[in-house]
């Protein structure tokens, strides 16, 4: 029953109908996979210090010569299977990015839905900061964020707390197109019959918020949400490849993409080119997922 | 009218400019830490203050001793020896130097938040005869004073006055002062400016007493940490020189035609530091006692070291795998004592074993990650050496300048550093890393605090020893119980190749202090 109406529904119908879609949905759920199970499936566990061998370093990818099949992607100068360090690094890329978008879609849900459902002054304030902050590129905040904590905490600390760090940098910088939206269909929504029967019957404020209009401003949040994902997986490999993000004793993509940088010149080429074609791919899958979403969801291209 | 008055006084200018300017554009991977000449004992610190301050003794190129600001000496006994300083030399603000400034810098260098008390240890009191003649005298004969005092480098006493800095920045607590970013010497650069972190410039001084092999006019330093990018900023040619090569990049280097690769070695240790003070180790899983006060714990550390893999694949074979805290080169050296441990990880595991620790235990490693060659990697690579003999470290990897601070406190369980011997005689090693910490110079640099009274006892001697054999039996013995005791872990001298584009030549330096006044660029 729910199968064949999850077959007939309209976003089905039109994932179907899209071969691109299709492609890209199998690719990211290929890359998620890996990343998730990289504990249980990765051929090598790189943070295992007493696994590394130094004299396994520098081995290159294993269909060229001095290639070996350990390695299927190369090693790189500590030894580490670059594939492993890939899925491991994907991981943690995917786990920052998706934790980062929850965080700034549940500050700009509600600061949206706020300041849309109350109006007024509250609403010109929360709508002022956004746009300030939107003056500025989301890097930027994520790197003014991170320097700040970096100068606030104690450096014992750092790498401990260098994830958490990242998620709060590129969540804060990016709840405000969530807020600029919620609140566009909030006042539109909060003129609606229902709204205002629910009123009638003495709901409160905060509970009409919730259960009445919430549901109904959602559908274009988690586009932006998906698409978002893949930005932010980006600002967490930017900010890495700076070097202010995920220590390299943890690495993600964008980590590895850094340390990989220093072995270009000497021909070491697949120590940054794998991890750099993994984030490509894992970004660019999401994205047309994203794509794809927002077109089936809009009602004036249907 | 005006203006054409402006055009003709700018042409005569131009016409009569003395000598076209010359840059060098140079970069290594450090920043300095200060530019307080008496606080922080450095070599990246110390190769940028030579530029602009001096001491009495210089080295050459072939590093003999040779006058700076003293001209000449007198040995009047072996206790007291004469200085004649250098007459009519100004410091770049314009004061004159004499003896007080010298009187003034004695002082000041052996305040004890500085760490470079080590080039005057054993001069007792500096006295004044005139303006410019002083008096050393000595707790007991030195046979290495003129090498010592090089890097006693002397300061305006007017200047320092004036600016509030007649006391050494409190390096530790992070203090800055006018002092530590301004300078103001007698040397052959005048410190135009230092921005942390992006670049140092110096001007070549004018009115400079001496007469430098090089043309060089303006210095500019960049501190780049990135290799990718240092390599990068070479071959595109934005810089003149690099002088710590990435390991992995000096072969491409060597083939390209535009440029040169000097090649050489430095008198520079690369070791590991233990602590073995504290009663119960910081930062590690084992409560109540330190196991690193047990020699076969320390022995165990050295036989998991695989230093060849260390060579081999890290440093690109840019080193030589060390048994010795002193590097070839250096007084006291002796090839045929410098054999590490070999390396057994089971025999390693087995002596934890015997000291009480079967399935090993834990602590941490704290590393510089920009200032040595492949620092970072290197502890990488240790901390899957030592897991293999059940060892489980922690790597604490950080910035230089975060890190000397820290392990200064002896706030560490194990460290990395490096020791480069620019008085080319392994006493500086033994009295300042392994003699007992005083309140001077002796273990200013003991941040494992190692204490062995019997070794002590030799240090000391060898510091007043004038008979060359006595003294180099002694050195002996000092740097095989070194050996003997693991207090330390020793991993490789460094080898350390410049290059540079082709129109650019210098003298490589073996104590890593690249110099301006050597450098030509055609």
């Amino acid at each position: 029953m729910i199968l064949r109406w999850l077959w007939d529904h309209d976003l089905a119908w039109s994932f179907r109908r899209s071969p691109v879609t299709v492609v890209a949905a199998l690719v990211a759920f290929a890359c998620v996979g890996a990343a998730l199970l990289s504990p249980w499936i990765s051929p090598q566990d790189p943070f295992d210090a007493a696994a590394l061998n130094l004299n396994d370093a520098f081995k290159p990818p294993a269909w060229l010569s001095g290639g070996a099949g350990g390695f299927p992607l190369g090693s790189d100068d500590q030894g580490r299977d670059v594939l492993s360090t890939i899925m491991h690094g994907a991981r943690i890329s995917l786990g920052v990015g998706i934790a980062s978008v929850l965080l700034a879609l549940l500050l700009g849900v509600s600061l949206g839905l706020i300041a849309g459902y109350r109006g007024g002054a509250l609403d010109a304030v929360i709508m002022r900061i956004a746009d300030v902050q939107l003056s500025f590129p989301a890097i930027l905040i994520a790197l003014l964020i991170d320097g700040v904590a970096r100068v606030a905490l104690p450096s014992e600390s750092h790498d401990r707390i260098a994830i958490p760090v990242l998620i709060l940098a590129i969540g804060f910088a990016g709840w405000v197109q969530y807020a600029r939206t919620v609140r566009g269909s909030t006042m539109v929504e909060k003129g609606k019959e229902y709204v205002q029967a629910a009123r009638v019957i003495g709901r409160r404020p905060l509970a009409i918020m919730l259960a009445h209009v919430l549901p109904n401003v959602m559908g274009p949040v988690l586009v932006i949400a998906t698409i978002h994902i893949a930005t932010a997986i980006v600002t967490e490999a930017t900010l890495s490849f700076l070097g202010v993000g995920v220590p390299a004793t943890q690495p993600s993509l964008g980590t590895l993409i850094r340390v990989g940088n220093d072995f270009l010149f000497s021909g070491e080429w697949w120590i940054t080119v794998f991890p750099g074609l993994a984030l490509v791919t894992l970004v660019l899958s999401v994205n047309l997922l994203g794509d794809w979403l927002r077109d089936a969801l809009n009602p004036k291209l249907r | 009218m005006k203006i054409a008055k402006l055009f003709a006084v700018g042409f005569f200018l131009a016409v009569l400019a003395p000598a076209q300017a010359v840059p060098l554009r140079w970069a290594a991977q450090n920043d300095i830490l200060t530019f307080d000449p008496h606080s922080q004992n450095h070599a990246t610190t110390n190769t940028m203050v030579m530029h602009v301050y001096e001491g009495l003794t210089r080295y050459d190129r072939d590093y003999k001793v040779e006058p700076s600001l003293a001209t000449g000496w007198k040995e009047i006994s072996p206790t007291q020896w004469r200085f004649t300083l250098r007459q009519g030399v100004k410091f770049h603000d314009g004061s004159p130097f004499s003896a007080d400034d010298v009187l003034f810098s004695f002082g000041r260098i052996q305040q004890p938040q500085g760490t470079l008390q080590v080039y005057v240890s054993g001069v007792k009191e500096i006295r004044k005869i005139d303006e410019h003649t002083v008096d050393f005298i000595l707790a007991g004969p030195n046979p290495l004073l003129l090498r010592n005092i090089i890097d006693f480098r002397i300061m305006s006493k007017a200047w320092s006055e004036k600016n509030r800095s007649q006391n050494i920045q409190d390096y530790k607590a992070r203090e800055e002062s006018f002092a530590s970013r301004n300078a103001n010497g007698t040397g052959p650069y005048i410190l135009k400016g230092w921005e942390p972190d992006q670049r140092i410039v110096f001007a070549v001084n004018p009115l400079w007493w001496g007469k430098r092999d090089g043309n060089v006019t303006d210095v500019v330093y960049t501190p780049i940490k990135s290799d990718a990018t240092r390599v990068s900023a070479l071959l595109s040619g934005e810089l003149d020189m690099v002088t710590d090569l990435p390991t992995q990049d000096v072969e491409r280097l060597r083939k390209n035609d535009k440029l040169k690769v000097v090649d050489g070695h430095e008198v520079r240790t690369i070791f590991i530091g233990m602590d073995q003070h504290n009663d119960e180790l910081q930062y590690s899983s084992v409560k109540g006692k330190n196991p690193f006060k047990d020699v076969r714990v320390r022995r165990a550390l050295n036989m998991a070291v695989d230093r060849e893999a260390i060579r081999r694949v890290t440093m690109r074979g840019l080193s030589i795998p060390a048994g010795l805290m002193v590097a070839p080169g250096v007084h006291g050296h002796d090839k045929a004592l410098d054999k590490p441990y070999p390396y057994d990880a089971n025999a390693a595991k087995k002596l934890l074993a015997e000291a009480g620790y079967p399935s090993g235990f834990e602590f941490t490693l704290d590393c510089p990650n920009n200032r040595y060659v492949n620092d970072e990697e290197i502890c990488q690579a240790l901390v899957g050496m030592w897991a293999r003999a059940g060892l489980k470290v922690r790597l604490n990897a950080m910035p230089f300048a975060t890190f000397i601070p820290k392990i200064l406190k002896h706030d560490t369980s194990a460290y990395m550093l490096g020791w480069g011997v620019t008085t080319f005689d392994a006493l500086y090693t033994l009295q300042s890393l392994v003699r007992t910490k005083t309140a001077g110079a002796d273990g200013s640099f003991n941040l494992g605090r190692i204490s062995d009274t019997k070794l002590d006892a030799t240090i000391d001697s060898i510091k007043i020893a004038t008979d060359p054999k006595a003294r180099d039996a002694m050195l002996r013995q000092g740097l095989v119980t070194v050996q003997e005791q693991a207090y330390y872990v020793p991993l490789h001298h460094q080898l350390r190749p410049w290059a540079m584009k082709k129109n650019v030549s210098t003298v490589h330096r073996a104590d890593d202090r690249p110099e301006a006044r050597f450098t030509r660029v055609d």
